[in-house]
């Protein structure tokens, strides 16, 4: 029995990290800028496809090596993640503020090309990027110096952009033409690729009849890792003192001179950037493949609302419980423990597949909405729109 | 759209645009037959078909400011209850009543809630009437805790989810993941023979919708739903409760929804829990942003356009369609926000730009009222 | 669905008069269908000539339709592969009848009726052939009145559920006595009687678990469990948690997962402490493919049921594999599913030089009894209009192939109707005697 109940609760805590890691940065986007990106599943995507890349650089190493290769492809993932965005909070997202809906759409859009661009990228493919980029970009700004830019900036655009499309498609028609399939050929293709943990995470530490998944453990520590950097981060350091007067009134936190716009960038990389972790963390789990992100995004959304967005703590409760909720209710524990009184066990034994676990979860959460519409957390506040 | 136009020339415009919707409707049914393949035709049937749930996604996105991620579920059902009635056409000498998927799965008896299927009737109301039960049922638990934003659209998501796992796993209620499909005869007569009337009929129902929702945006309960999405508190504040405009529109939108459902259904011979899927869902927002959000014709312009779009550059370039369709997803959110119906501005600004909050004094409404203070 | 519904000769004759009475009855009720006037009805019948091949020229046009985007690409893009790759073989052999194969690609992008609506462009507009095509059963069932309808023909070269023999299809795949049956029997002989069934929430999986549990039953095994993913969970937590509780001691796990569920899947196995050498698992959708998505160090000593695995010893397979890597890259694996389109392509070119046409009823009458020295043997064309296959057992090994631990004899004749499923016990079907068709009583 007492096995049992650590057995219910560790695995229930598991599958909470991950839910918490994966929602982490998403928590901390929306409660800064009230933006929810969909493309957040995607970010997810690009860490665990920075790890395969490391994992293949590691692979061409000293073996001993490869046993470590984890911690810099977290980093990696990190990095890539952040980068990433923090072009499209620069690129698409600032355009955005204060239209959240719109943002919604677009970051789908967004999801959906870097989706298919995981498929398709190629040498061909990036050459032709980096080519549209340096002409479209460079001519933007060799222009932006002229000093009637104001006057010609649609017009040129209206120039330059079909011209840059035009002369990089050609080059990566040429090239795909005079090397065939060196230039073609897809990096990663449609296929999952194989990431593979490193022997020592690849075991468990068995508990009598029971056995902790190090894996489950490693992604535990990181999630605590990364709890514990932020909320230092967000207490103790200057940046965080920004974000947080950011996230309390922005007008306020603008007119006594915090630069609104470099917070938002900042802070959308630092949560992207927690997406490429989780990303990294669930490639020990899952599978890793262009459709990953879609696998967890649902799901992380659904953590951030009954956290709400007051304070990380409500993140952190919304996505334990949840996870206990869709273990107990998907293994059929609950069915068990209510065998005596036979409706109940009927009830719960209706739902303790899988799929149906999601649906009777979902219904819980649409009740909880009902009592706590803000979230466990709601974000206080003299705001109207609460 | 508030119109600041006296009632008489008003008048006129409503009977001018009722002269160009039955001309374009005519033209539809009988001209552009001549001119497309069959192939296309039967594609334009149902684009038409997506255009009626789309009217709704404009109605509450567009007029109300309400982004439902969720409109799949809606249309799904609005297919599937249909389906449940084809499904029941078996013919008289056939070894049992049931849906021959039933006799694969070892069913032997026809669930409860089929039985009433049986009766054409019936299925016509159910259309219209379950989607709309369950779409103010879940409209009505979130607007009543004023669940909106960003909140509304996630949980609309995560209730396709919810339904998409619900259609899929119950193999023997609803064939899982197969859905219903070969669909034989409606009312006796053979399905395939009828296609070209099932596309008279859904140039017909999209009129009507077409025509009702023109009806409810004009005029005062348009004018609220617009007040919804511009500013709620400042309606709140006037003394309006706004959770029983937006369970009533949001109610209307899923029956349009299910009604575009079940004529799609019809015309592609299957319904199943794809139609659930998350993408699907978002898509039709952006048939309606791409064509313009918040002008009626702007929807259906917008499906249409996109569609077709997708169908031929699929055929063309398959691997590249989804750059395609979120680079549409970010041209219309930045570039064209009114969409395509947005792009004549680009062409003549005799129109005042819409604002927000017009000249009261200006308002024909108040003028009547004014005129005839016992109102 | 509907072939040519005489749509011109319809106007004409009753279009204003209809839409008349239409817009009446719409207004009652919209929705509702003129069946009052059937009078109207066109005449139209469904007769091949409606569906003209276009074989004019020095080329004749065939179709391709697979999800080339969406959660299928994954599985599907390289079975096209395969597909082309036997079509190039062809065609620099000459081609069909003289006529070099235009292969036309469509992409069904995982969208069960966007495969429907291609297949009707494939037919009506690009008057194609014949169409190679689909994966999922969802995408076949939602293809086949399509097909049915306009009396074409499709060759659908995955294994699948079975209950279900169409006049206007060719199964290249395995039927459920080709793959899962023969696994259920070798586990039950060498690894233990008591099973826990983990499939993908679909058809396919759930149609052969019944099978599974009914063969279980009548062969003194036991299914103590099962449990069914959504496509594309990640999270197996609850799903190990039942297995050890069903299986405190170890036995038989009958893998139907499909895609990226497998990954979780094994990952977590391992993890959980779940080894192969208590645990075993049979999988029917891992493949060579998989085993690369999947990584290796978490199968090995796994085991998969196929007809056909890369390390079949035939030379027929040499020069398949060869061919293929040459054609697209050395990493490249080939599997079951792609030897099987490999192969239909081949059987439809037979088809066609023994009809000497490619009029579409002569070609399926030549089909029947066809055969062909393929990768895995040689495979014969039934009358069922599915394919007579071997049947392999294979162990996952160290560098990712399997090893062959079982091999049928000879080819297992496919049987579509199950016999283990009350419901279909005893059903037969046979394409080449009219008065058997789809779904006869073989005997009492």
């Amino acid at each position: 029995m007492l096995s049992g109940l650590l057995e219910s609760i560790f695995n229930g805590v598991s599958i909470g990290s991950v839910l918490l890691i994966s929602a982490l940065g998403l928590a901390i986007v929306f409660g800064l800028m009230g933006v929810i990106n969909l493309a957040h599943g995607e970010l997810m995507m690009l860490g665990a496809y920075t790890t395969f890349v490391v994992q293949n650089i590691f692979k061409t190493l000293p073996a001993p090596l490869f046993e470590f290769y984890i911690f810099f492809a977290l980093i990696a993932a990190f990095i890539v993640a952040a980068a990433v965005g923090l072009v499209l909070e620069r690129g698409v997202i600032r355009f955005l503020y204060g239209r959240p809906l719109e943002t919604l759409l677009a970051t789908w859009g967004v999801s959906l090309i870097l989706q298919q661009l995981v498929r398709s990228i190629s040498l061909g493919l990036s050459i032709a990027i980096a080519t549209f980029s340096l002409l479209f970009f460079g001519g933007m700004w060799l222009i932006k110096r002229r000093p009637d830019f104001d006057r010609i900036r649609n017009g040129t655009i209206a120039i330059i952009l079909p011209l840059s499309i035009a002369i990089s498609a050609a080059v990566s028609i040429f090239l795909a033409q005079t090397y065939g399939l060196t230039i073609t050929k897809p990096w990663f293709g449609a296929q999952n690729v194989d990431v593979t943990a490193p022997e020592w995470l690849r075991g468990g530490f068995p508990i009598g009849d029971f056995q902790l998944p190090y894996s489950r453990l490693f992604i535990m520590a990181i999630t605590v890792i990364c709890l514990v950097g932020i909320y230092l981060f967000l207490q103790q350091t200057n940046w965080g003192l920004r974000i947080r007067a950011v996230t309390q009134n922005r007008q306020m936190s603008a007119c006594l001179g915090i630069p609104t716009a470099q917070v938002d960038a900042f802070t959308f990389a630092l949560g992207s950037g927690l997406a490429g972790v989780a990303g990294c963390a669930i490639s020990l789990l899952g599978s890793v493949g262009p459709n990953t992100g879609q696998n967890y995004v649902v799901d992380t959304f659904m953590v951030v609302v009954v956290g709400g967005v007051g304070k990380l703590a409500g993140t952190i409760i919304a996505a334990l419980s949840i996870g206990t909720a869709s273990y107990l209710i998907g293994s059929g524990n609950l069915a068990t423990i209510f065998a005596p009184i036979q409706p109940v066990a009927d009830f719960f034994t209706f739902f303790a597949t899988t799929s149906m676990a999601k649906v009777m979860v979902f219904a819980l959460i649409i009740t909880f909405l009902q009592v706590r519409p803000g979230g466990i957390f709601p974000q206080k506040g003299r705001n109207v729109e609460l | 759209m508030i119109t600041l136009v006296p009632k008489k020339k008003r008048d006129n415009r409503l009977l001018i645009e009722a002269g160009i919707v039955v001309t374009i409707a005519l033209i539809l049914i009988l001209i552009i037959p001549w001119l497309l393949t069959d192939f296309r035709l039967s594609l334009l049937g149902r684009f038409l078909a997506l255009s009626i749930a789309a009217l709704g996604i404009d109605l509450i996105w567009g007029y109300t400011g309400l982004l439902s991620m969720g409109h799949g579920v809606f249309f799904a059902l609005g297919g599937y209850l249909l389906a449940m009635y084809l499904k029941l056409q078996i013919p008289k000498d056939a070894a049992n009543q049931l849906p021959e998927f039933m006799n694969l799965y070892g069913v032997t008896e026809l669930p409860s809630f089929w039985q009433p299927f049986h009766d054409f009737n019936f299925t016509l109301l159910a259309i219209l009437l379950i989607p709309t039960i369950i779409g103010g049922l879940l409209g009505y638990l979130v607007f009543r805790n004023r669940i909106r934003g960003v909140y509304f659209s996630i949980l609309t998501q995560a209730a396709t989810v919810v339904f998409f796992n619900f259609f899929n796993g119950q193999q023997k209620l609803f064939n899982g993941t197969n859905g219903l499909t070969d669909f034989k005869t409606i009312l006796g007569a053979d399905i395939s023979t009828y296609q070209f009337t099932f596309y008279i009929l859904t140039i017909i129902a999209l009129m009507f919708a077409y025509a009702l929702c023109r009806w409810l945006t004009s005029g005062r309960f348009g004018n609220l739903l617009v007040a919804i999405r511009d500013d709620e508190n400042r309606l709140r504040f006037s003394g309006y409760n706004p959770t029983g405009f937006k369970v009533v529109v949001f109610a209307v939108s899923a029956a349009l929804a299910a009604i575009g459902g079940a004529f799609y259904t019809i015309q592609t011979g299957r319904v199943s829990p794809q139609l659930m899927d998350i993408g699907f869902s978002i898509e039709m927002v952006i048939w309606v942003a791409a064509g313009g959000r918040g002008t009626l014709v702007g929807a259906i312009l917008g499906t249409l356009l996109v569609n077709f779009a997708k169908s031929l550059l699929s055929e063309q370039f398959p691997e590249v369609w989804l750059f395609f369709q979120g680079a549409l997803f970010l041209i219309v959110v930045t570039v064209l926000p009114d969409g395509v119906v947005g792009l004549r501005k680009l062409f003549y600004r005799r129109q005042q730009p819409i604002s927000t909050y017009p000249n009261i004094d200006l308002d024909p409404e108040v003028q009547s009222e004014r005129e005839h203070p016992s109102n | 669905m509907a072939n040519q519904f005489g749509r011109r000769r319809f106007i004409l004759l009753g279009g204003a008069g209809l839409a008349g009475t239409v817009i009446l009855n719409a207004c009652t009720k919209p929705g509702s269908s003129p069946t009052k006037t059937p009078t109207t009805a066109p005449a139209t019948s469904a007769s091949p000539s409606d569906a003209p091949v276009a074989a004019n020229g020095n080329t004749v046009k065939v179709g391709i339709l697979h999800s080339l985007s969406g959660t299928m690409a994954i599985s599907e893009k390289s079975v096209v592969d395969a597909e082309q790759l036997a079509i190039s073989e062809i065609n620099a052999k000459g081609g069909v009848l003289g006529k070099q194969i235009e292969a036309i690609v469509e992409d069904g992008a995982s969208d069960w009726d966007k495969f429907a609506e291609k297949a009707k462009k494939l037919i009506d507009q690009d008057k194609v052939a014949t169409v190679f095509g689909c994966w999922t059963s969802a995408s076949r069932k939602a293809v086949l009145p399509v097909f049915e309808g306009k009396k074409h023909m499709l060759w659908y070269p995955v294994q699948y559920e079975g209950q279900e023999c169409s006049q206007n299809v060719f199964y290249t795949g395995a039927a459920p006595n080709q793959q899962i049956e023969p696994a259920v029997d070798w586990l039950l002989k060498n690894k233990g009687k008591e099973f826990f069934l983990v499939g993908s929430d679909y058809v396919f999986p759930r149609t052969a678990n019944t099978i599974i549990k009914a063969q279980l039953k009548a062969k003194g095994g036991k299914a103590v469990g099962e449990d069914y993913l959504p496509l594309g969970n990640n999270e197996v937590t609850p799903i190990i948690a039942k297995i050890k509780k069903a299986l405190p001691n170890g036995g038989v796990i009958f893998n139907t997962l499909n895609g990226d569920s497998n990954v979780a899947f094994f990952k977590q196995m391992q993890s959980a402490g779940l080894k192969a050498d208590k645990y075993p698992v049979m999988s029917v959708s891992v493949a060579e493919e998989e085993v690369k998505a999947i990584g290796v160090e978490y199968l090995k000593g796994h085991y998969a049921s196929w007809n056909y695995f890369q390390t079949v010893n035939t030379p027929a397979n040499k020069t398949f594999v060869d061919s293929f890597k040459k054609k697209y890259g050395a990493e490249r694996v080939v599997n079951d599913p792609m030897e099987a389109a490999y192969i239909m392509v081949y059987m439809w070119k037979m088809a066609v030089e023994k009809a000497k046409t490619f009029e579409l009823e002569a070609v399926r009458k030549a089909a029947n009894g066809l055969t062909f020295d393929a990768p895995e043997g040689k495979v014969t064309m039934e009358n069922n209009h599915h394919l007579s296959k071997f049947v392999r057992i294979g162990e996952i090994g160290a560098d990712g192939m399997f090893k062959i631990v079982s091999e049928s004899k000879e080819a297992i004749k496919p049987i579509p109707w199950n016999q283990y499923v009350t419901e279909t016990k005893g059903f037969a079907c046979d394409w080449s005697d009219p008065a058997k068709g789809g779904k006869y009583k073989a005997k009492a």
